[in-house]
């Protein structure tokens, strides 16, 4: 009892503690204010399908391209102490390839889409090696390193498509970005899925975790135990890479266009949110995925939430900057300190009352 | 030794001379119309990027012109770069303005350095006598055309979500204002009106926004294509009908083929034309050196219902591929 | 003699968490003298000065200055009452000039160049500083950054300069500029405190020696009256009488064992040039004092600094070591000296840290299951005696005995034919010392190489067949059998008769 107590205070779930309760806050809070808000209903859509709809289903299916790229940018973080923040530019650039590749070819088939996804996921995963290299070998700070395909990304990614935002008309990438017939939940959810589940098996027959937390931990120690942290750097940019296409190619597939300039515009930011809210450190080192994948979905629900209480999508950006000011305070070293310091102090003056209470 | 070496200099000093004066002899008498336009980034939308590849087309060396292009959808951007044109000394400033305000200055430049300017797609709020001929899309009256055929349906209510373009842009302002002219009078509840700036996945947020809101809406008024698009892929993934057989209304503006490929389907509802092709008109004016009486010069365009488009419509009609 | 106290210390007490720093120590410094303040690692010099400059407030004694009592409280305190410090690193800014960095943050507002200019060429004639006001600092020789940074002491008035390592990346002729100028502050009547490891230089410039050790003061000595052994002994603590009387060690018989490593000229960026060789079963040591090159040695030989030459055969095989995976391929362990910066993955659980360098070995592709991993973390916890909450807690939580133990076991699990273990007992108990100890000889018995270095010389000569010893970045000297005795490896470090 004693011992179950001081683990809860300790943090019993450990990493995952914070962004538990911040999706905890966000359920109790939609329920009192209005508990129709997790109602989950079918409808048919244009194409005869029918598909669940629901506050619930559009986070989670919103969330997907954050979700993925959450994944991957805690990689980057733990092995790097630091984020990629051309992010949204270069889902950007491998939107564009999926696209370009799609158009060349006379009909889209089942084939072409497969090819299209992996000259996209190839070009993703050079520019992710590209800013490897700048950090793992260059040892350029990781913002700074990222700034510059950041600043370009879009440029390349204009150029890809002669600067035209072409659309692809395809009942397969369609189903990519919206439902396959007779299945009611949206294909990127599905996707998010795959991923973590590849994420999972990648760890289990790798032992990359291991070897991602020594680096980002005490690099000089890794490299003394035999581990190249140059290699596992541009690794870990590399997989990223492969994370920034496959919400990109979902980004494309959702309106079935590509538009360079605003494909995943900001995403960035958010993706970085999403690891800092999952509880890794920002500066390195231990991680969990999960936990990153819960902190996109926190994001989402908070966007959704915002909608639901009627703010325009424009001002939304705005709350949601309040809320995660709140979210990455209460995160903070310092607030935890503090707290732990008032919970010690308040289980000592439980103790104190419950010796006296046994006295009396 | 020495002379000789000086000697071989001056040689060289006056053959480059030579060369530079017949070089710039040889550009000014060849005879192409050097002309500078100031647009909107092809990025923008499928009329945008169809406009562009007109003014290229028409405007081509074979033509007999000298093309300068500037694309950006930024109004002070778009300035310095008419006054870098005319510093450069075009012979046309070809203009669509990314706002309509903010150009008095630029065009009395113009004037005064004998440029001659047409404003083409976009109106600019000037005086008419700043510039040469205004080849423009009547914006308010492809407005009123789409709002009067909505109308037309006599539906029992009207509960709108109004998407509009970059604020301040002449196509946004026309066909904002019909509209809300019906808002005005009661006839149409607007239940949003926002602007996402010409851009599809804002449409879509805006629209998911209002769904999980839980507001009830039955037509969604974009003020273009692309827009209308992001538009329908909100109602796509939240399970709501559109269409001819739906639950609500689709409007959107330029008429793209694979737009108009959506109201064949009958997934649309409307679309209404905005012609981007000026270029041939201007071309025609700058060659007969006449200068037209009227300076409006307002392209002809309607718009195709779902349930009378046909496909020769969409190859007549529709931009793109 | 009769000379002037400039600063008199006493009884100066400071006490860290768990570390009685300093106790009850004194020292003493004259004007115009040049003392030498020596002690090996962890004997409180550093304490010392950080105290007199005011980092550190102290817990007892009182410092006088000139016979005046002076209460110092902060860096600038000490500043302000004439106590100027030069540290090892420079602390100048290298892009700005040599005036500028003389004057920087002690003038108000407003800039006087021309001004400064005039007066930090003066200073700099004066005590004949072959540089000019208005260079860069970063375009001079470090040397020549080093004097810059002393006349700005120079300037601010200080009675007291701390030179602390001054001389540890200067060359030669450097390092006699470095002298010239200290000399002529000492005949201008500064005293100054020179920290060094490098022996020579106490016999050349200084005056009085204080050695310290444990946090001890042990004496006070005037240089010429100290021979060099007598200060080795002294900095490590036996009496040279009794050291001479300590028993021989065991003789062993390493002869006929088959030669495992040799390496011929090796040298790496951190490390001259040197031959080795170690045979199977084999224990040896480098020994030397800190910064004498021996721990750049064997990093070296696991190819952990960027090897720069030499040949490296192992069981009569040429093999290419120039980086520590392929060290570890070819059968090497090596324990870094710095355990927390070179050793332990703090956040990483017991087990995780364990498993490290066998998982390197075995690749990324073969991961080692967790069942497998809790096994091998159990069976050395109990092998080693790990004393920790349970195989998931994170290392770093641990006392530094049982972090040593758990890298201890990284590395055994893998194996090892030659294993390198750079100060394994420093900052830890007494007891698992010993443990470690034994451990080490009983794993030679099994045939394991393995070179042990320690600062306490006793603990080497207990466990060592053969001593490597080296003074400033060269092997002097290699003892095995009768010579493996204190007084011959002080001597040899010393490298003076005694």
């Amino acid at each position: 009892m004693e011992n179950k107590r001081k683990k809860f205070l300790s943090g019993g779930l450990g990493q995952l503690t914070i962004p538990l309760i911040a999706i905890a806050i966000l359920v109790i809070f939609n329920l009192i204010r209005d508990p129709g808000f997790f109602g989950i209903g079918i409808s048919h859509n244009n194409d005869g399908n029918a598909v669940l709809s629901g506050n619930i289903i559009t986070i989670i299916n919103g969330a997907s391209e954050l979700a993925i790229l959450a994944m991957g940018m805690t990689i980057v973080t733990a092995a790097c102490g630091g984020q990629d923040i051309s992010v949204g530019a270069a889902a950007a650039i491998a939107g564009s390839v999926f696209v370009k590749v799609l158009k060349s070819g006379s009909s889209i088939s089942v084939g072409t889409v497969l090819l299209a996804f992996a000259f996209s996921c190839v070009v993703a995963m050079i520019f992710g090696a590209f800013n490897g290299s700048l950090v793992a070998i260059f040892r350029i700070q990781p913002m700074i390193a990222t700034l510059i395909l950041y600043t370009c990304g879009r440029s390349i990614a204009y150029w890809i498509n002669g600067g035209a935002t072409p659309t692809v008309d395809s009942s397969i990438i369609k189903a990519i970005g919206g439902f396959i017939p007779g299945i009611p939940v949206p294909t990127p959810v599905f996707i998010v899925l795959l991923m973590a589940i590849l994420f999972k098996l990648l760890f289990r027959f790798t032992s990359l975790e291991l070897f991602t937390q020594s680096v980002g931990i005490n690099g000089a120690a890794a490299r003394l135990n035999g581990i190249n942290p140059t290699l596992i750097k541009l690794v870990s940019f590399i997989i990223l890479g492969v994370c920034v296409s496959v919400s990109g190619c979902i980004g494309v597939s959702r309106l079935g266009l590509i538009n360079h300039e605003t494909l995943l515009l900001d995403i960035e930011m958010d993706a970085i949110l999403a690891v800092a809210i999952g509880g890794n450190n920002l500066g390195g080192g231990k991680f969990r995925i999960s936990g990153s994948i819960i902190g996109a979905y926190v994001i989402q629900m908070l966007t959704i939430t915002l909608y639901a209480m009627k703010v325009p999508s424009t001002d939304v950006k705005a709350y949601k900057a309040i809320v995660i000011i709140l979210l990455v305070v209460i995160g903070s070293p310092v607030v935890k300190a503090r707290f732990s310091k008032l919970m010690a102090r308040i289980s000592e003056n439980w103790k104190k009352a419950t010796v006296k209470g046994a006295e009396e | 030794m020495r002379k000789f070496r000086s000697l071989l200099l001056v040689g060289l000093l006056v053959v480059s001379c030579l060369f530079v004066l017949t070089a710039c002899g040889k550009d000014e008498g060849d005879g192409k119309i050097k002309v500078g336009v100031v647009n909107n980034p092809p990025s923008e939308s499928g009329y945008r990027e169809a406009n562009v590849k007109d003014m290229e087309k028409v405007f081509s060396e074979a033509n007999g012109y000298e093309l300068k292009t500037f694309y950006s959808d930024k109004n002070d951007a778009q300035l310095q770069a008419a006054k870098g044109f005319i510093t450069d000394g075009v012979d046309y400033l070809l203009i669509s303005a990314a706002e309509t305000t903010g150009w008095d200055d630029v065009l009395k430049e113009a004037k005064d350095a004998g440029v001659k300017v047409y404003l083409f797609d976009r109106k600019i709020a000037v005086d008419e006598s700043l510039y040469e001929a205004a080849v423009v899309s009547d914006m308010a009256k492809e407005g009123d055309t789409a709002v009067n055929w909505l109308l037309s349906l006599n539906l029992p209510e009207y509960k709108v979500i109004h998407i509009q373009g970059a604020m301040g842009s002449d196509a946004q302002i026309g066909r904002t204002g019909a509209l809300d002219a019906q808002f005005a009078s009661g006839k149409m509840t607007k239940i949003v009106q926002q602007t996402a700036g010409w851009d599809e996945a804002e449409a879509k947020k805006i629209v998911e926004s209002v769904i999980n809101s839980g507001e009830d809406f039955n037509v969604i008024y974009a003020e273009n294509d692309g827009m209308a698009r992001g538009a329908v892929a909100a109602l796509d993934e939240a399970g709501i009908t559109h269409g001819v057989d739906g639950k609500v209304v689709i409007i959107g503006f330029d008429c793209n083929k694979w737009a108009l490929r959506e109201l064949l389907a009958k997934k649309w509802n409307y679309d209404g034309q905005c012609s981007p092709f000026q270029a041939q008109i201007i071309s025609d004016l700058i060659k007969s050196g006449k200068s037209p009486a009227n300076k409006m010069i307002i392209n002809e365009e309607k718009g195709f219902d779902a349930k009378t488009i046909t496909q020769g419509d969409i190859d007549t009609y529709g931009l793109g591929d | 003699m009769q000379e002037e106290c400039l600063l008199t210390m006493r009884q100066i007490d400071k006490k860290f968490p768990g570390v009685h720093a300093l106790n009850n120590v004194d020292f003493t410094l004259r004007k115009g003298e040049i003392h030498a303040l020596m002690g090996e690692n962890g004997a409180g010099k550093s304490t010392l000065i950080k105290v007199l400059t005011g980092v550190y407030p102290m817990d007892g004694g009182e410092i006088k200055l000139e016979g005046q009592r002076v209460l110092i409280h902060s860096p600038q305190d000490a500043q302000n009452a004439g106590i100027s410090t030069v540290y090892q690193e420079i602390t100048l800014c290298p892009n700005l000039t040599v005036a500028e960095n003389m004057f920087i943050g002690r003038s108000g507002v407003v800039i006087r160049r021309k001004e400064y200019e005039k007066r930090a060429d003066e200073i700099l004639s004066r005590l004949g500083i072959p540089a000019r006001s208005t260079q860069l600092l970063g375009k001079c020789s470090l040397a020549i950054q080093q004097m810059v940074a002393i006349a700005r002491a120079v300037d601010m008035k200080c009675k007291v300069l701390i030179l602390d390592e001054p001389t540890s990346s200067l060359d030669d002729k450097e390092v006699q500029m470095l002298f010239s100028l200290m000399r002529d502050l000492k005949s201008q009547g500064v005293g100054i405190i020179f920290v060094t490891h490098f022996l020579e230089q106490v016999y050349e410039v200084s005056d009085r020696i204080t050695v310290l050790r444990n946090g001890e003061l042990v004496g006070e000595y005037l240089t010429e009256e100290l021979p060099q052994v007598q200060l080795v002994s002294r900095m490590i603590g036996k009496e040279l009488e009794e050291l001479s009387n300590l028993g021989e060690t065991e003789e062993k018989q390493d002869e006929e064992k088959e030669v495992f490593y040799e390496a011929k000229n090796l040298s790496s960026s951190d490390a001259l040039p040197f031959d080795f060789t170690i045979r199977k079963g084999e224990v040896n040591g480098f020994t030397g004092l800190l910064g004498s090159g021996r721990s750049e040695s064997v990093r070296a030989i696991f190819g952990a600094d960027k090897v720069t030459g030499g040949t490296v055969t192992i069981k009569d095989k040429r093999v290419k070591i120039t980086r520590p995976v392929e060290a570890m391929r070819n059968g090497i362990g090596y324990l870094a000296e710095d355990r927390k910066r070179d050793g332990i993955i703090a956040e990483l659980s017991v087990r995780e840290n364990i498993i490290l360098a066998l998982q390197v070995m075995n690749g990324v592709f073969k991961p080692i299951s967790r069942s497998e991993s809790e096994a091998f973390a159990d069976e050395y916890i109990k092998v080693l005696n790990i004393k920790t909450a349970s195989r998931e807690t994170p290392v770093g939580s641990l006392s530094g005995g049982n972090q040593q133990k758990v890298i201890l076991a990284r590395w055994l699990l893998t194996h090892p034919d030659y294993l390198i273990l750079d100060e394994p007992t420093r900052g830890i108990d007494v007891g698992t010392k010993l443990e470690i100890q034994k451990l080490v000889l009983k794993l030679a018995e099994e045939g394991m190489s393995i070179t042990f270095i320690s600062s306490e010389v006793e603990e080497m000569l207990r466990t060592c067949s053969r001593l490597i010893v080296m003074r400033d970045r060269h092997i002097v000297g290699e003892l095995t059998g009768n010579d493996l005795n204190q007084t011959q490896v002080m001597k040899t470090i010393a490298g003076g008769e005694a």
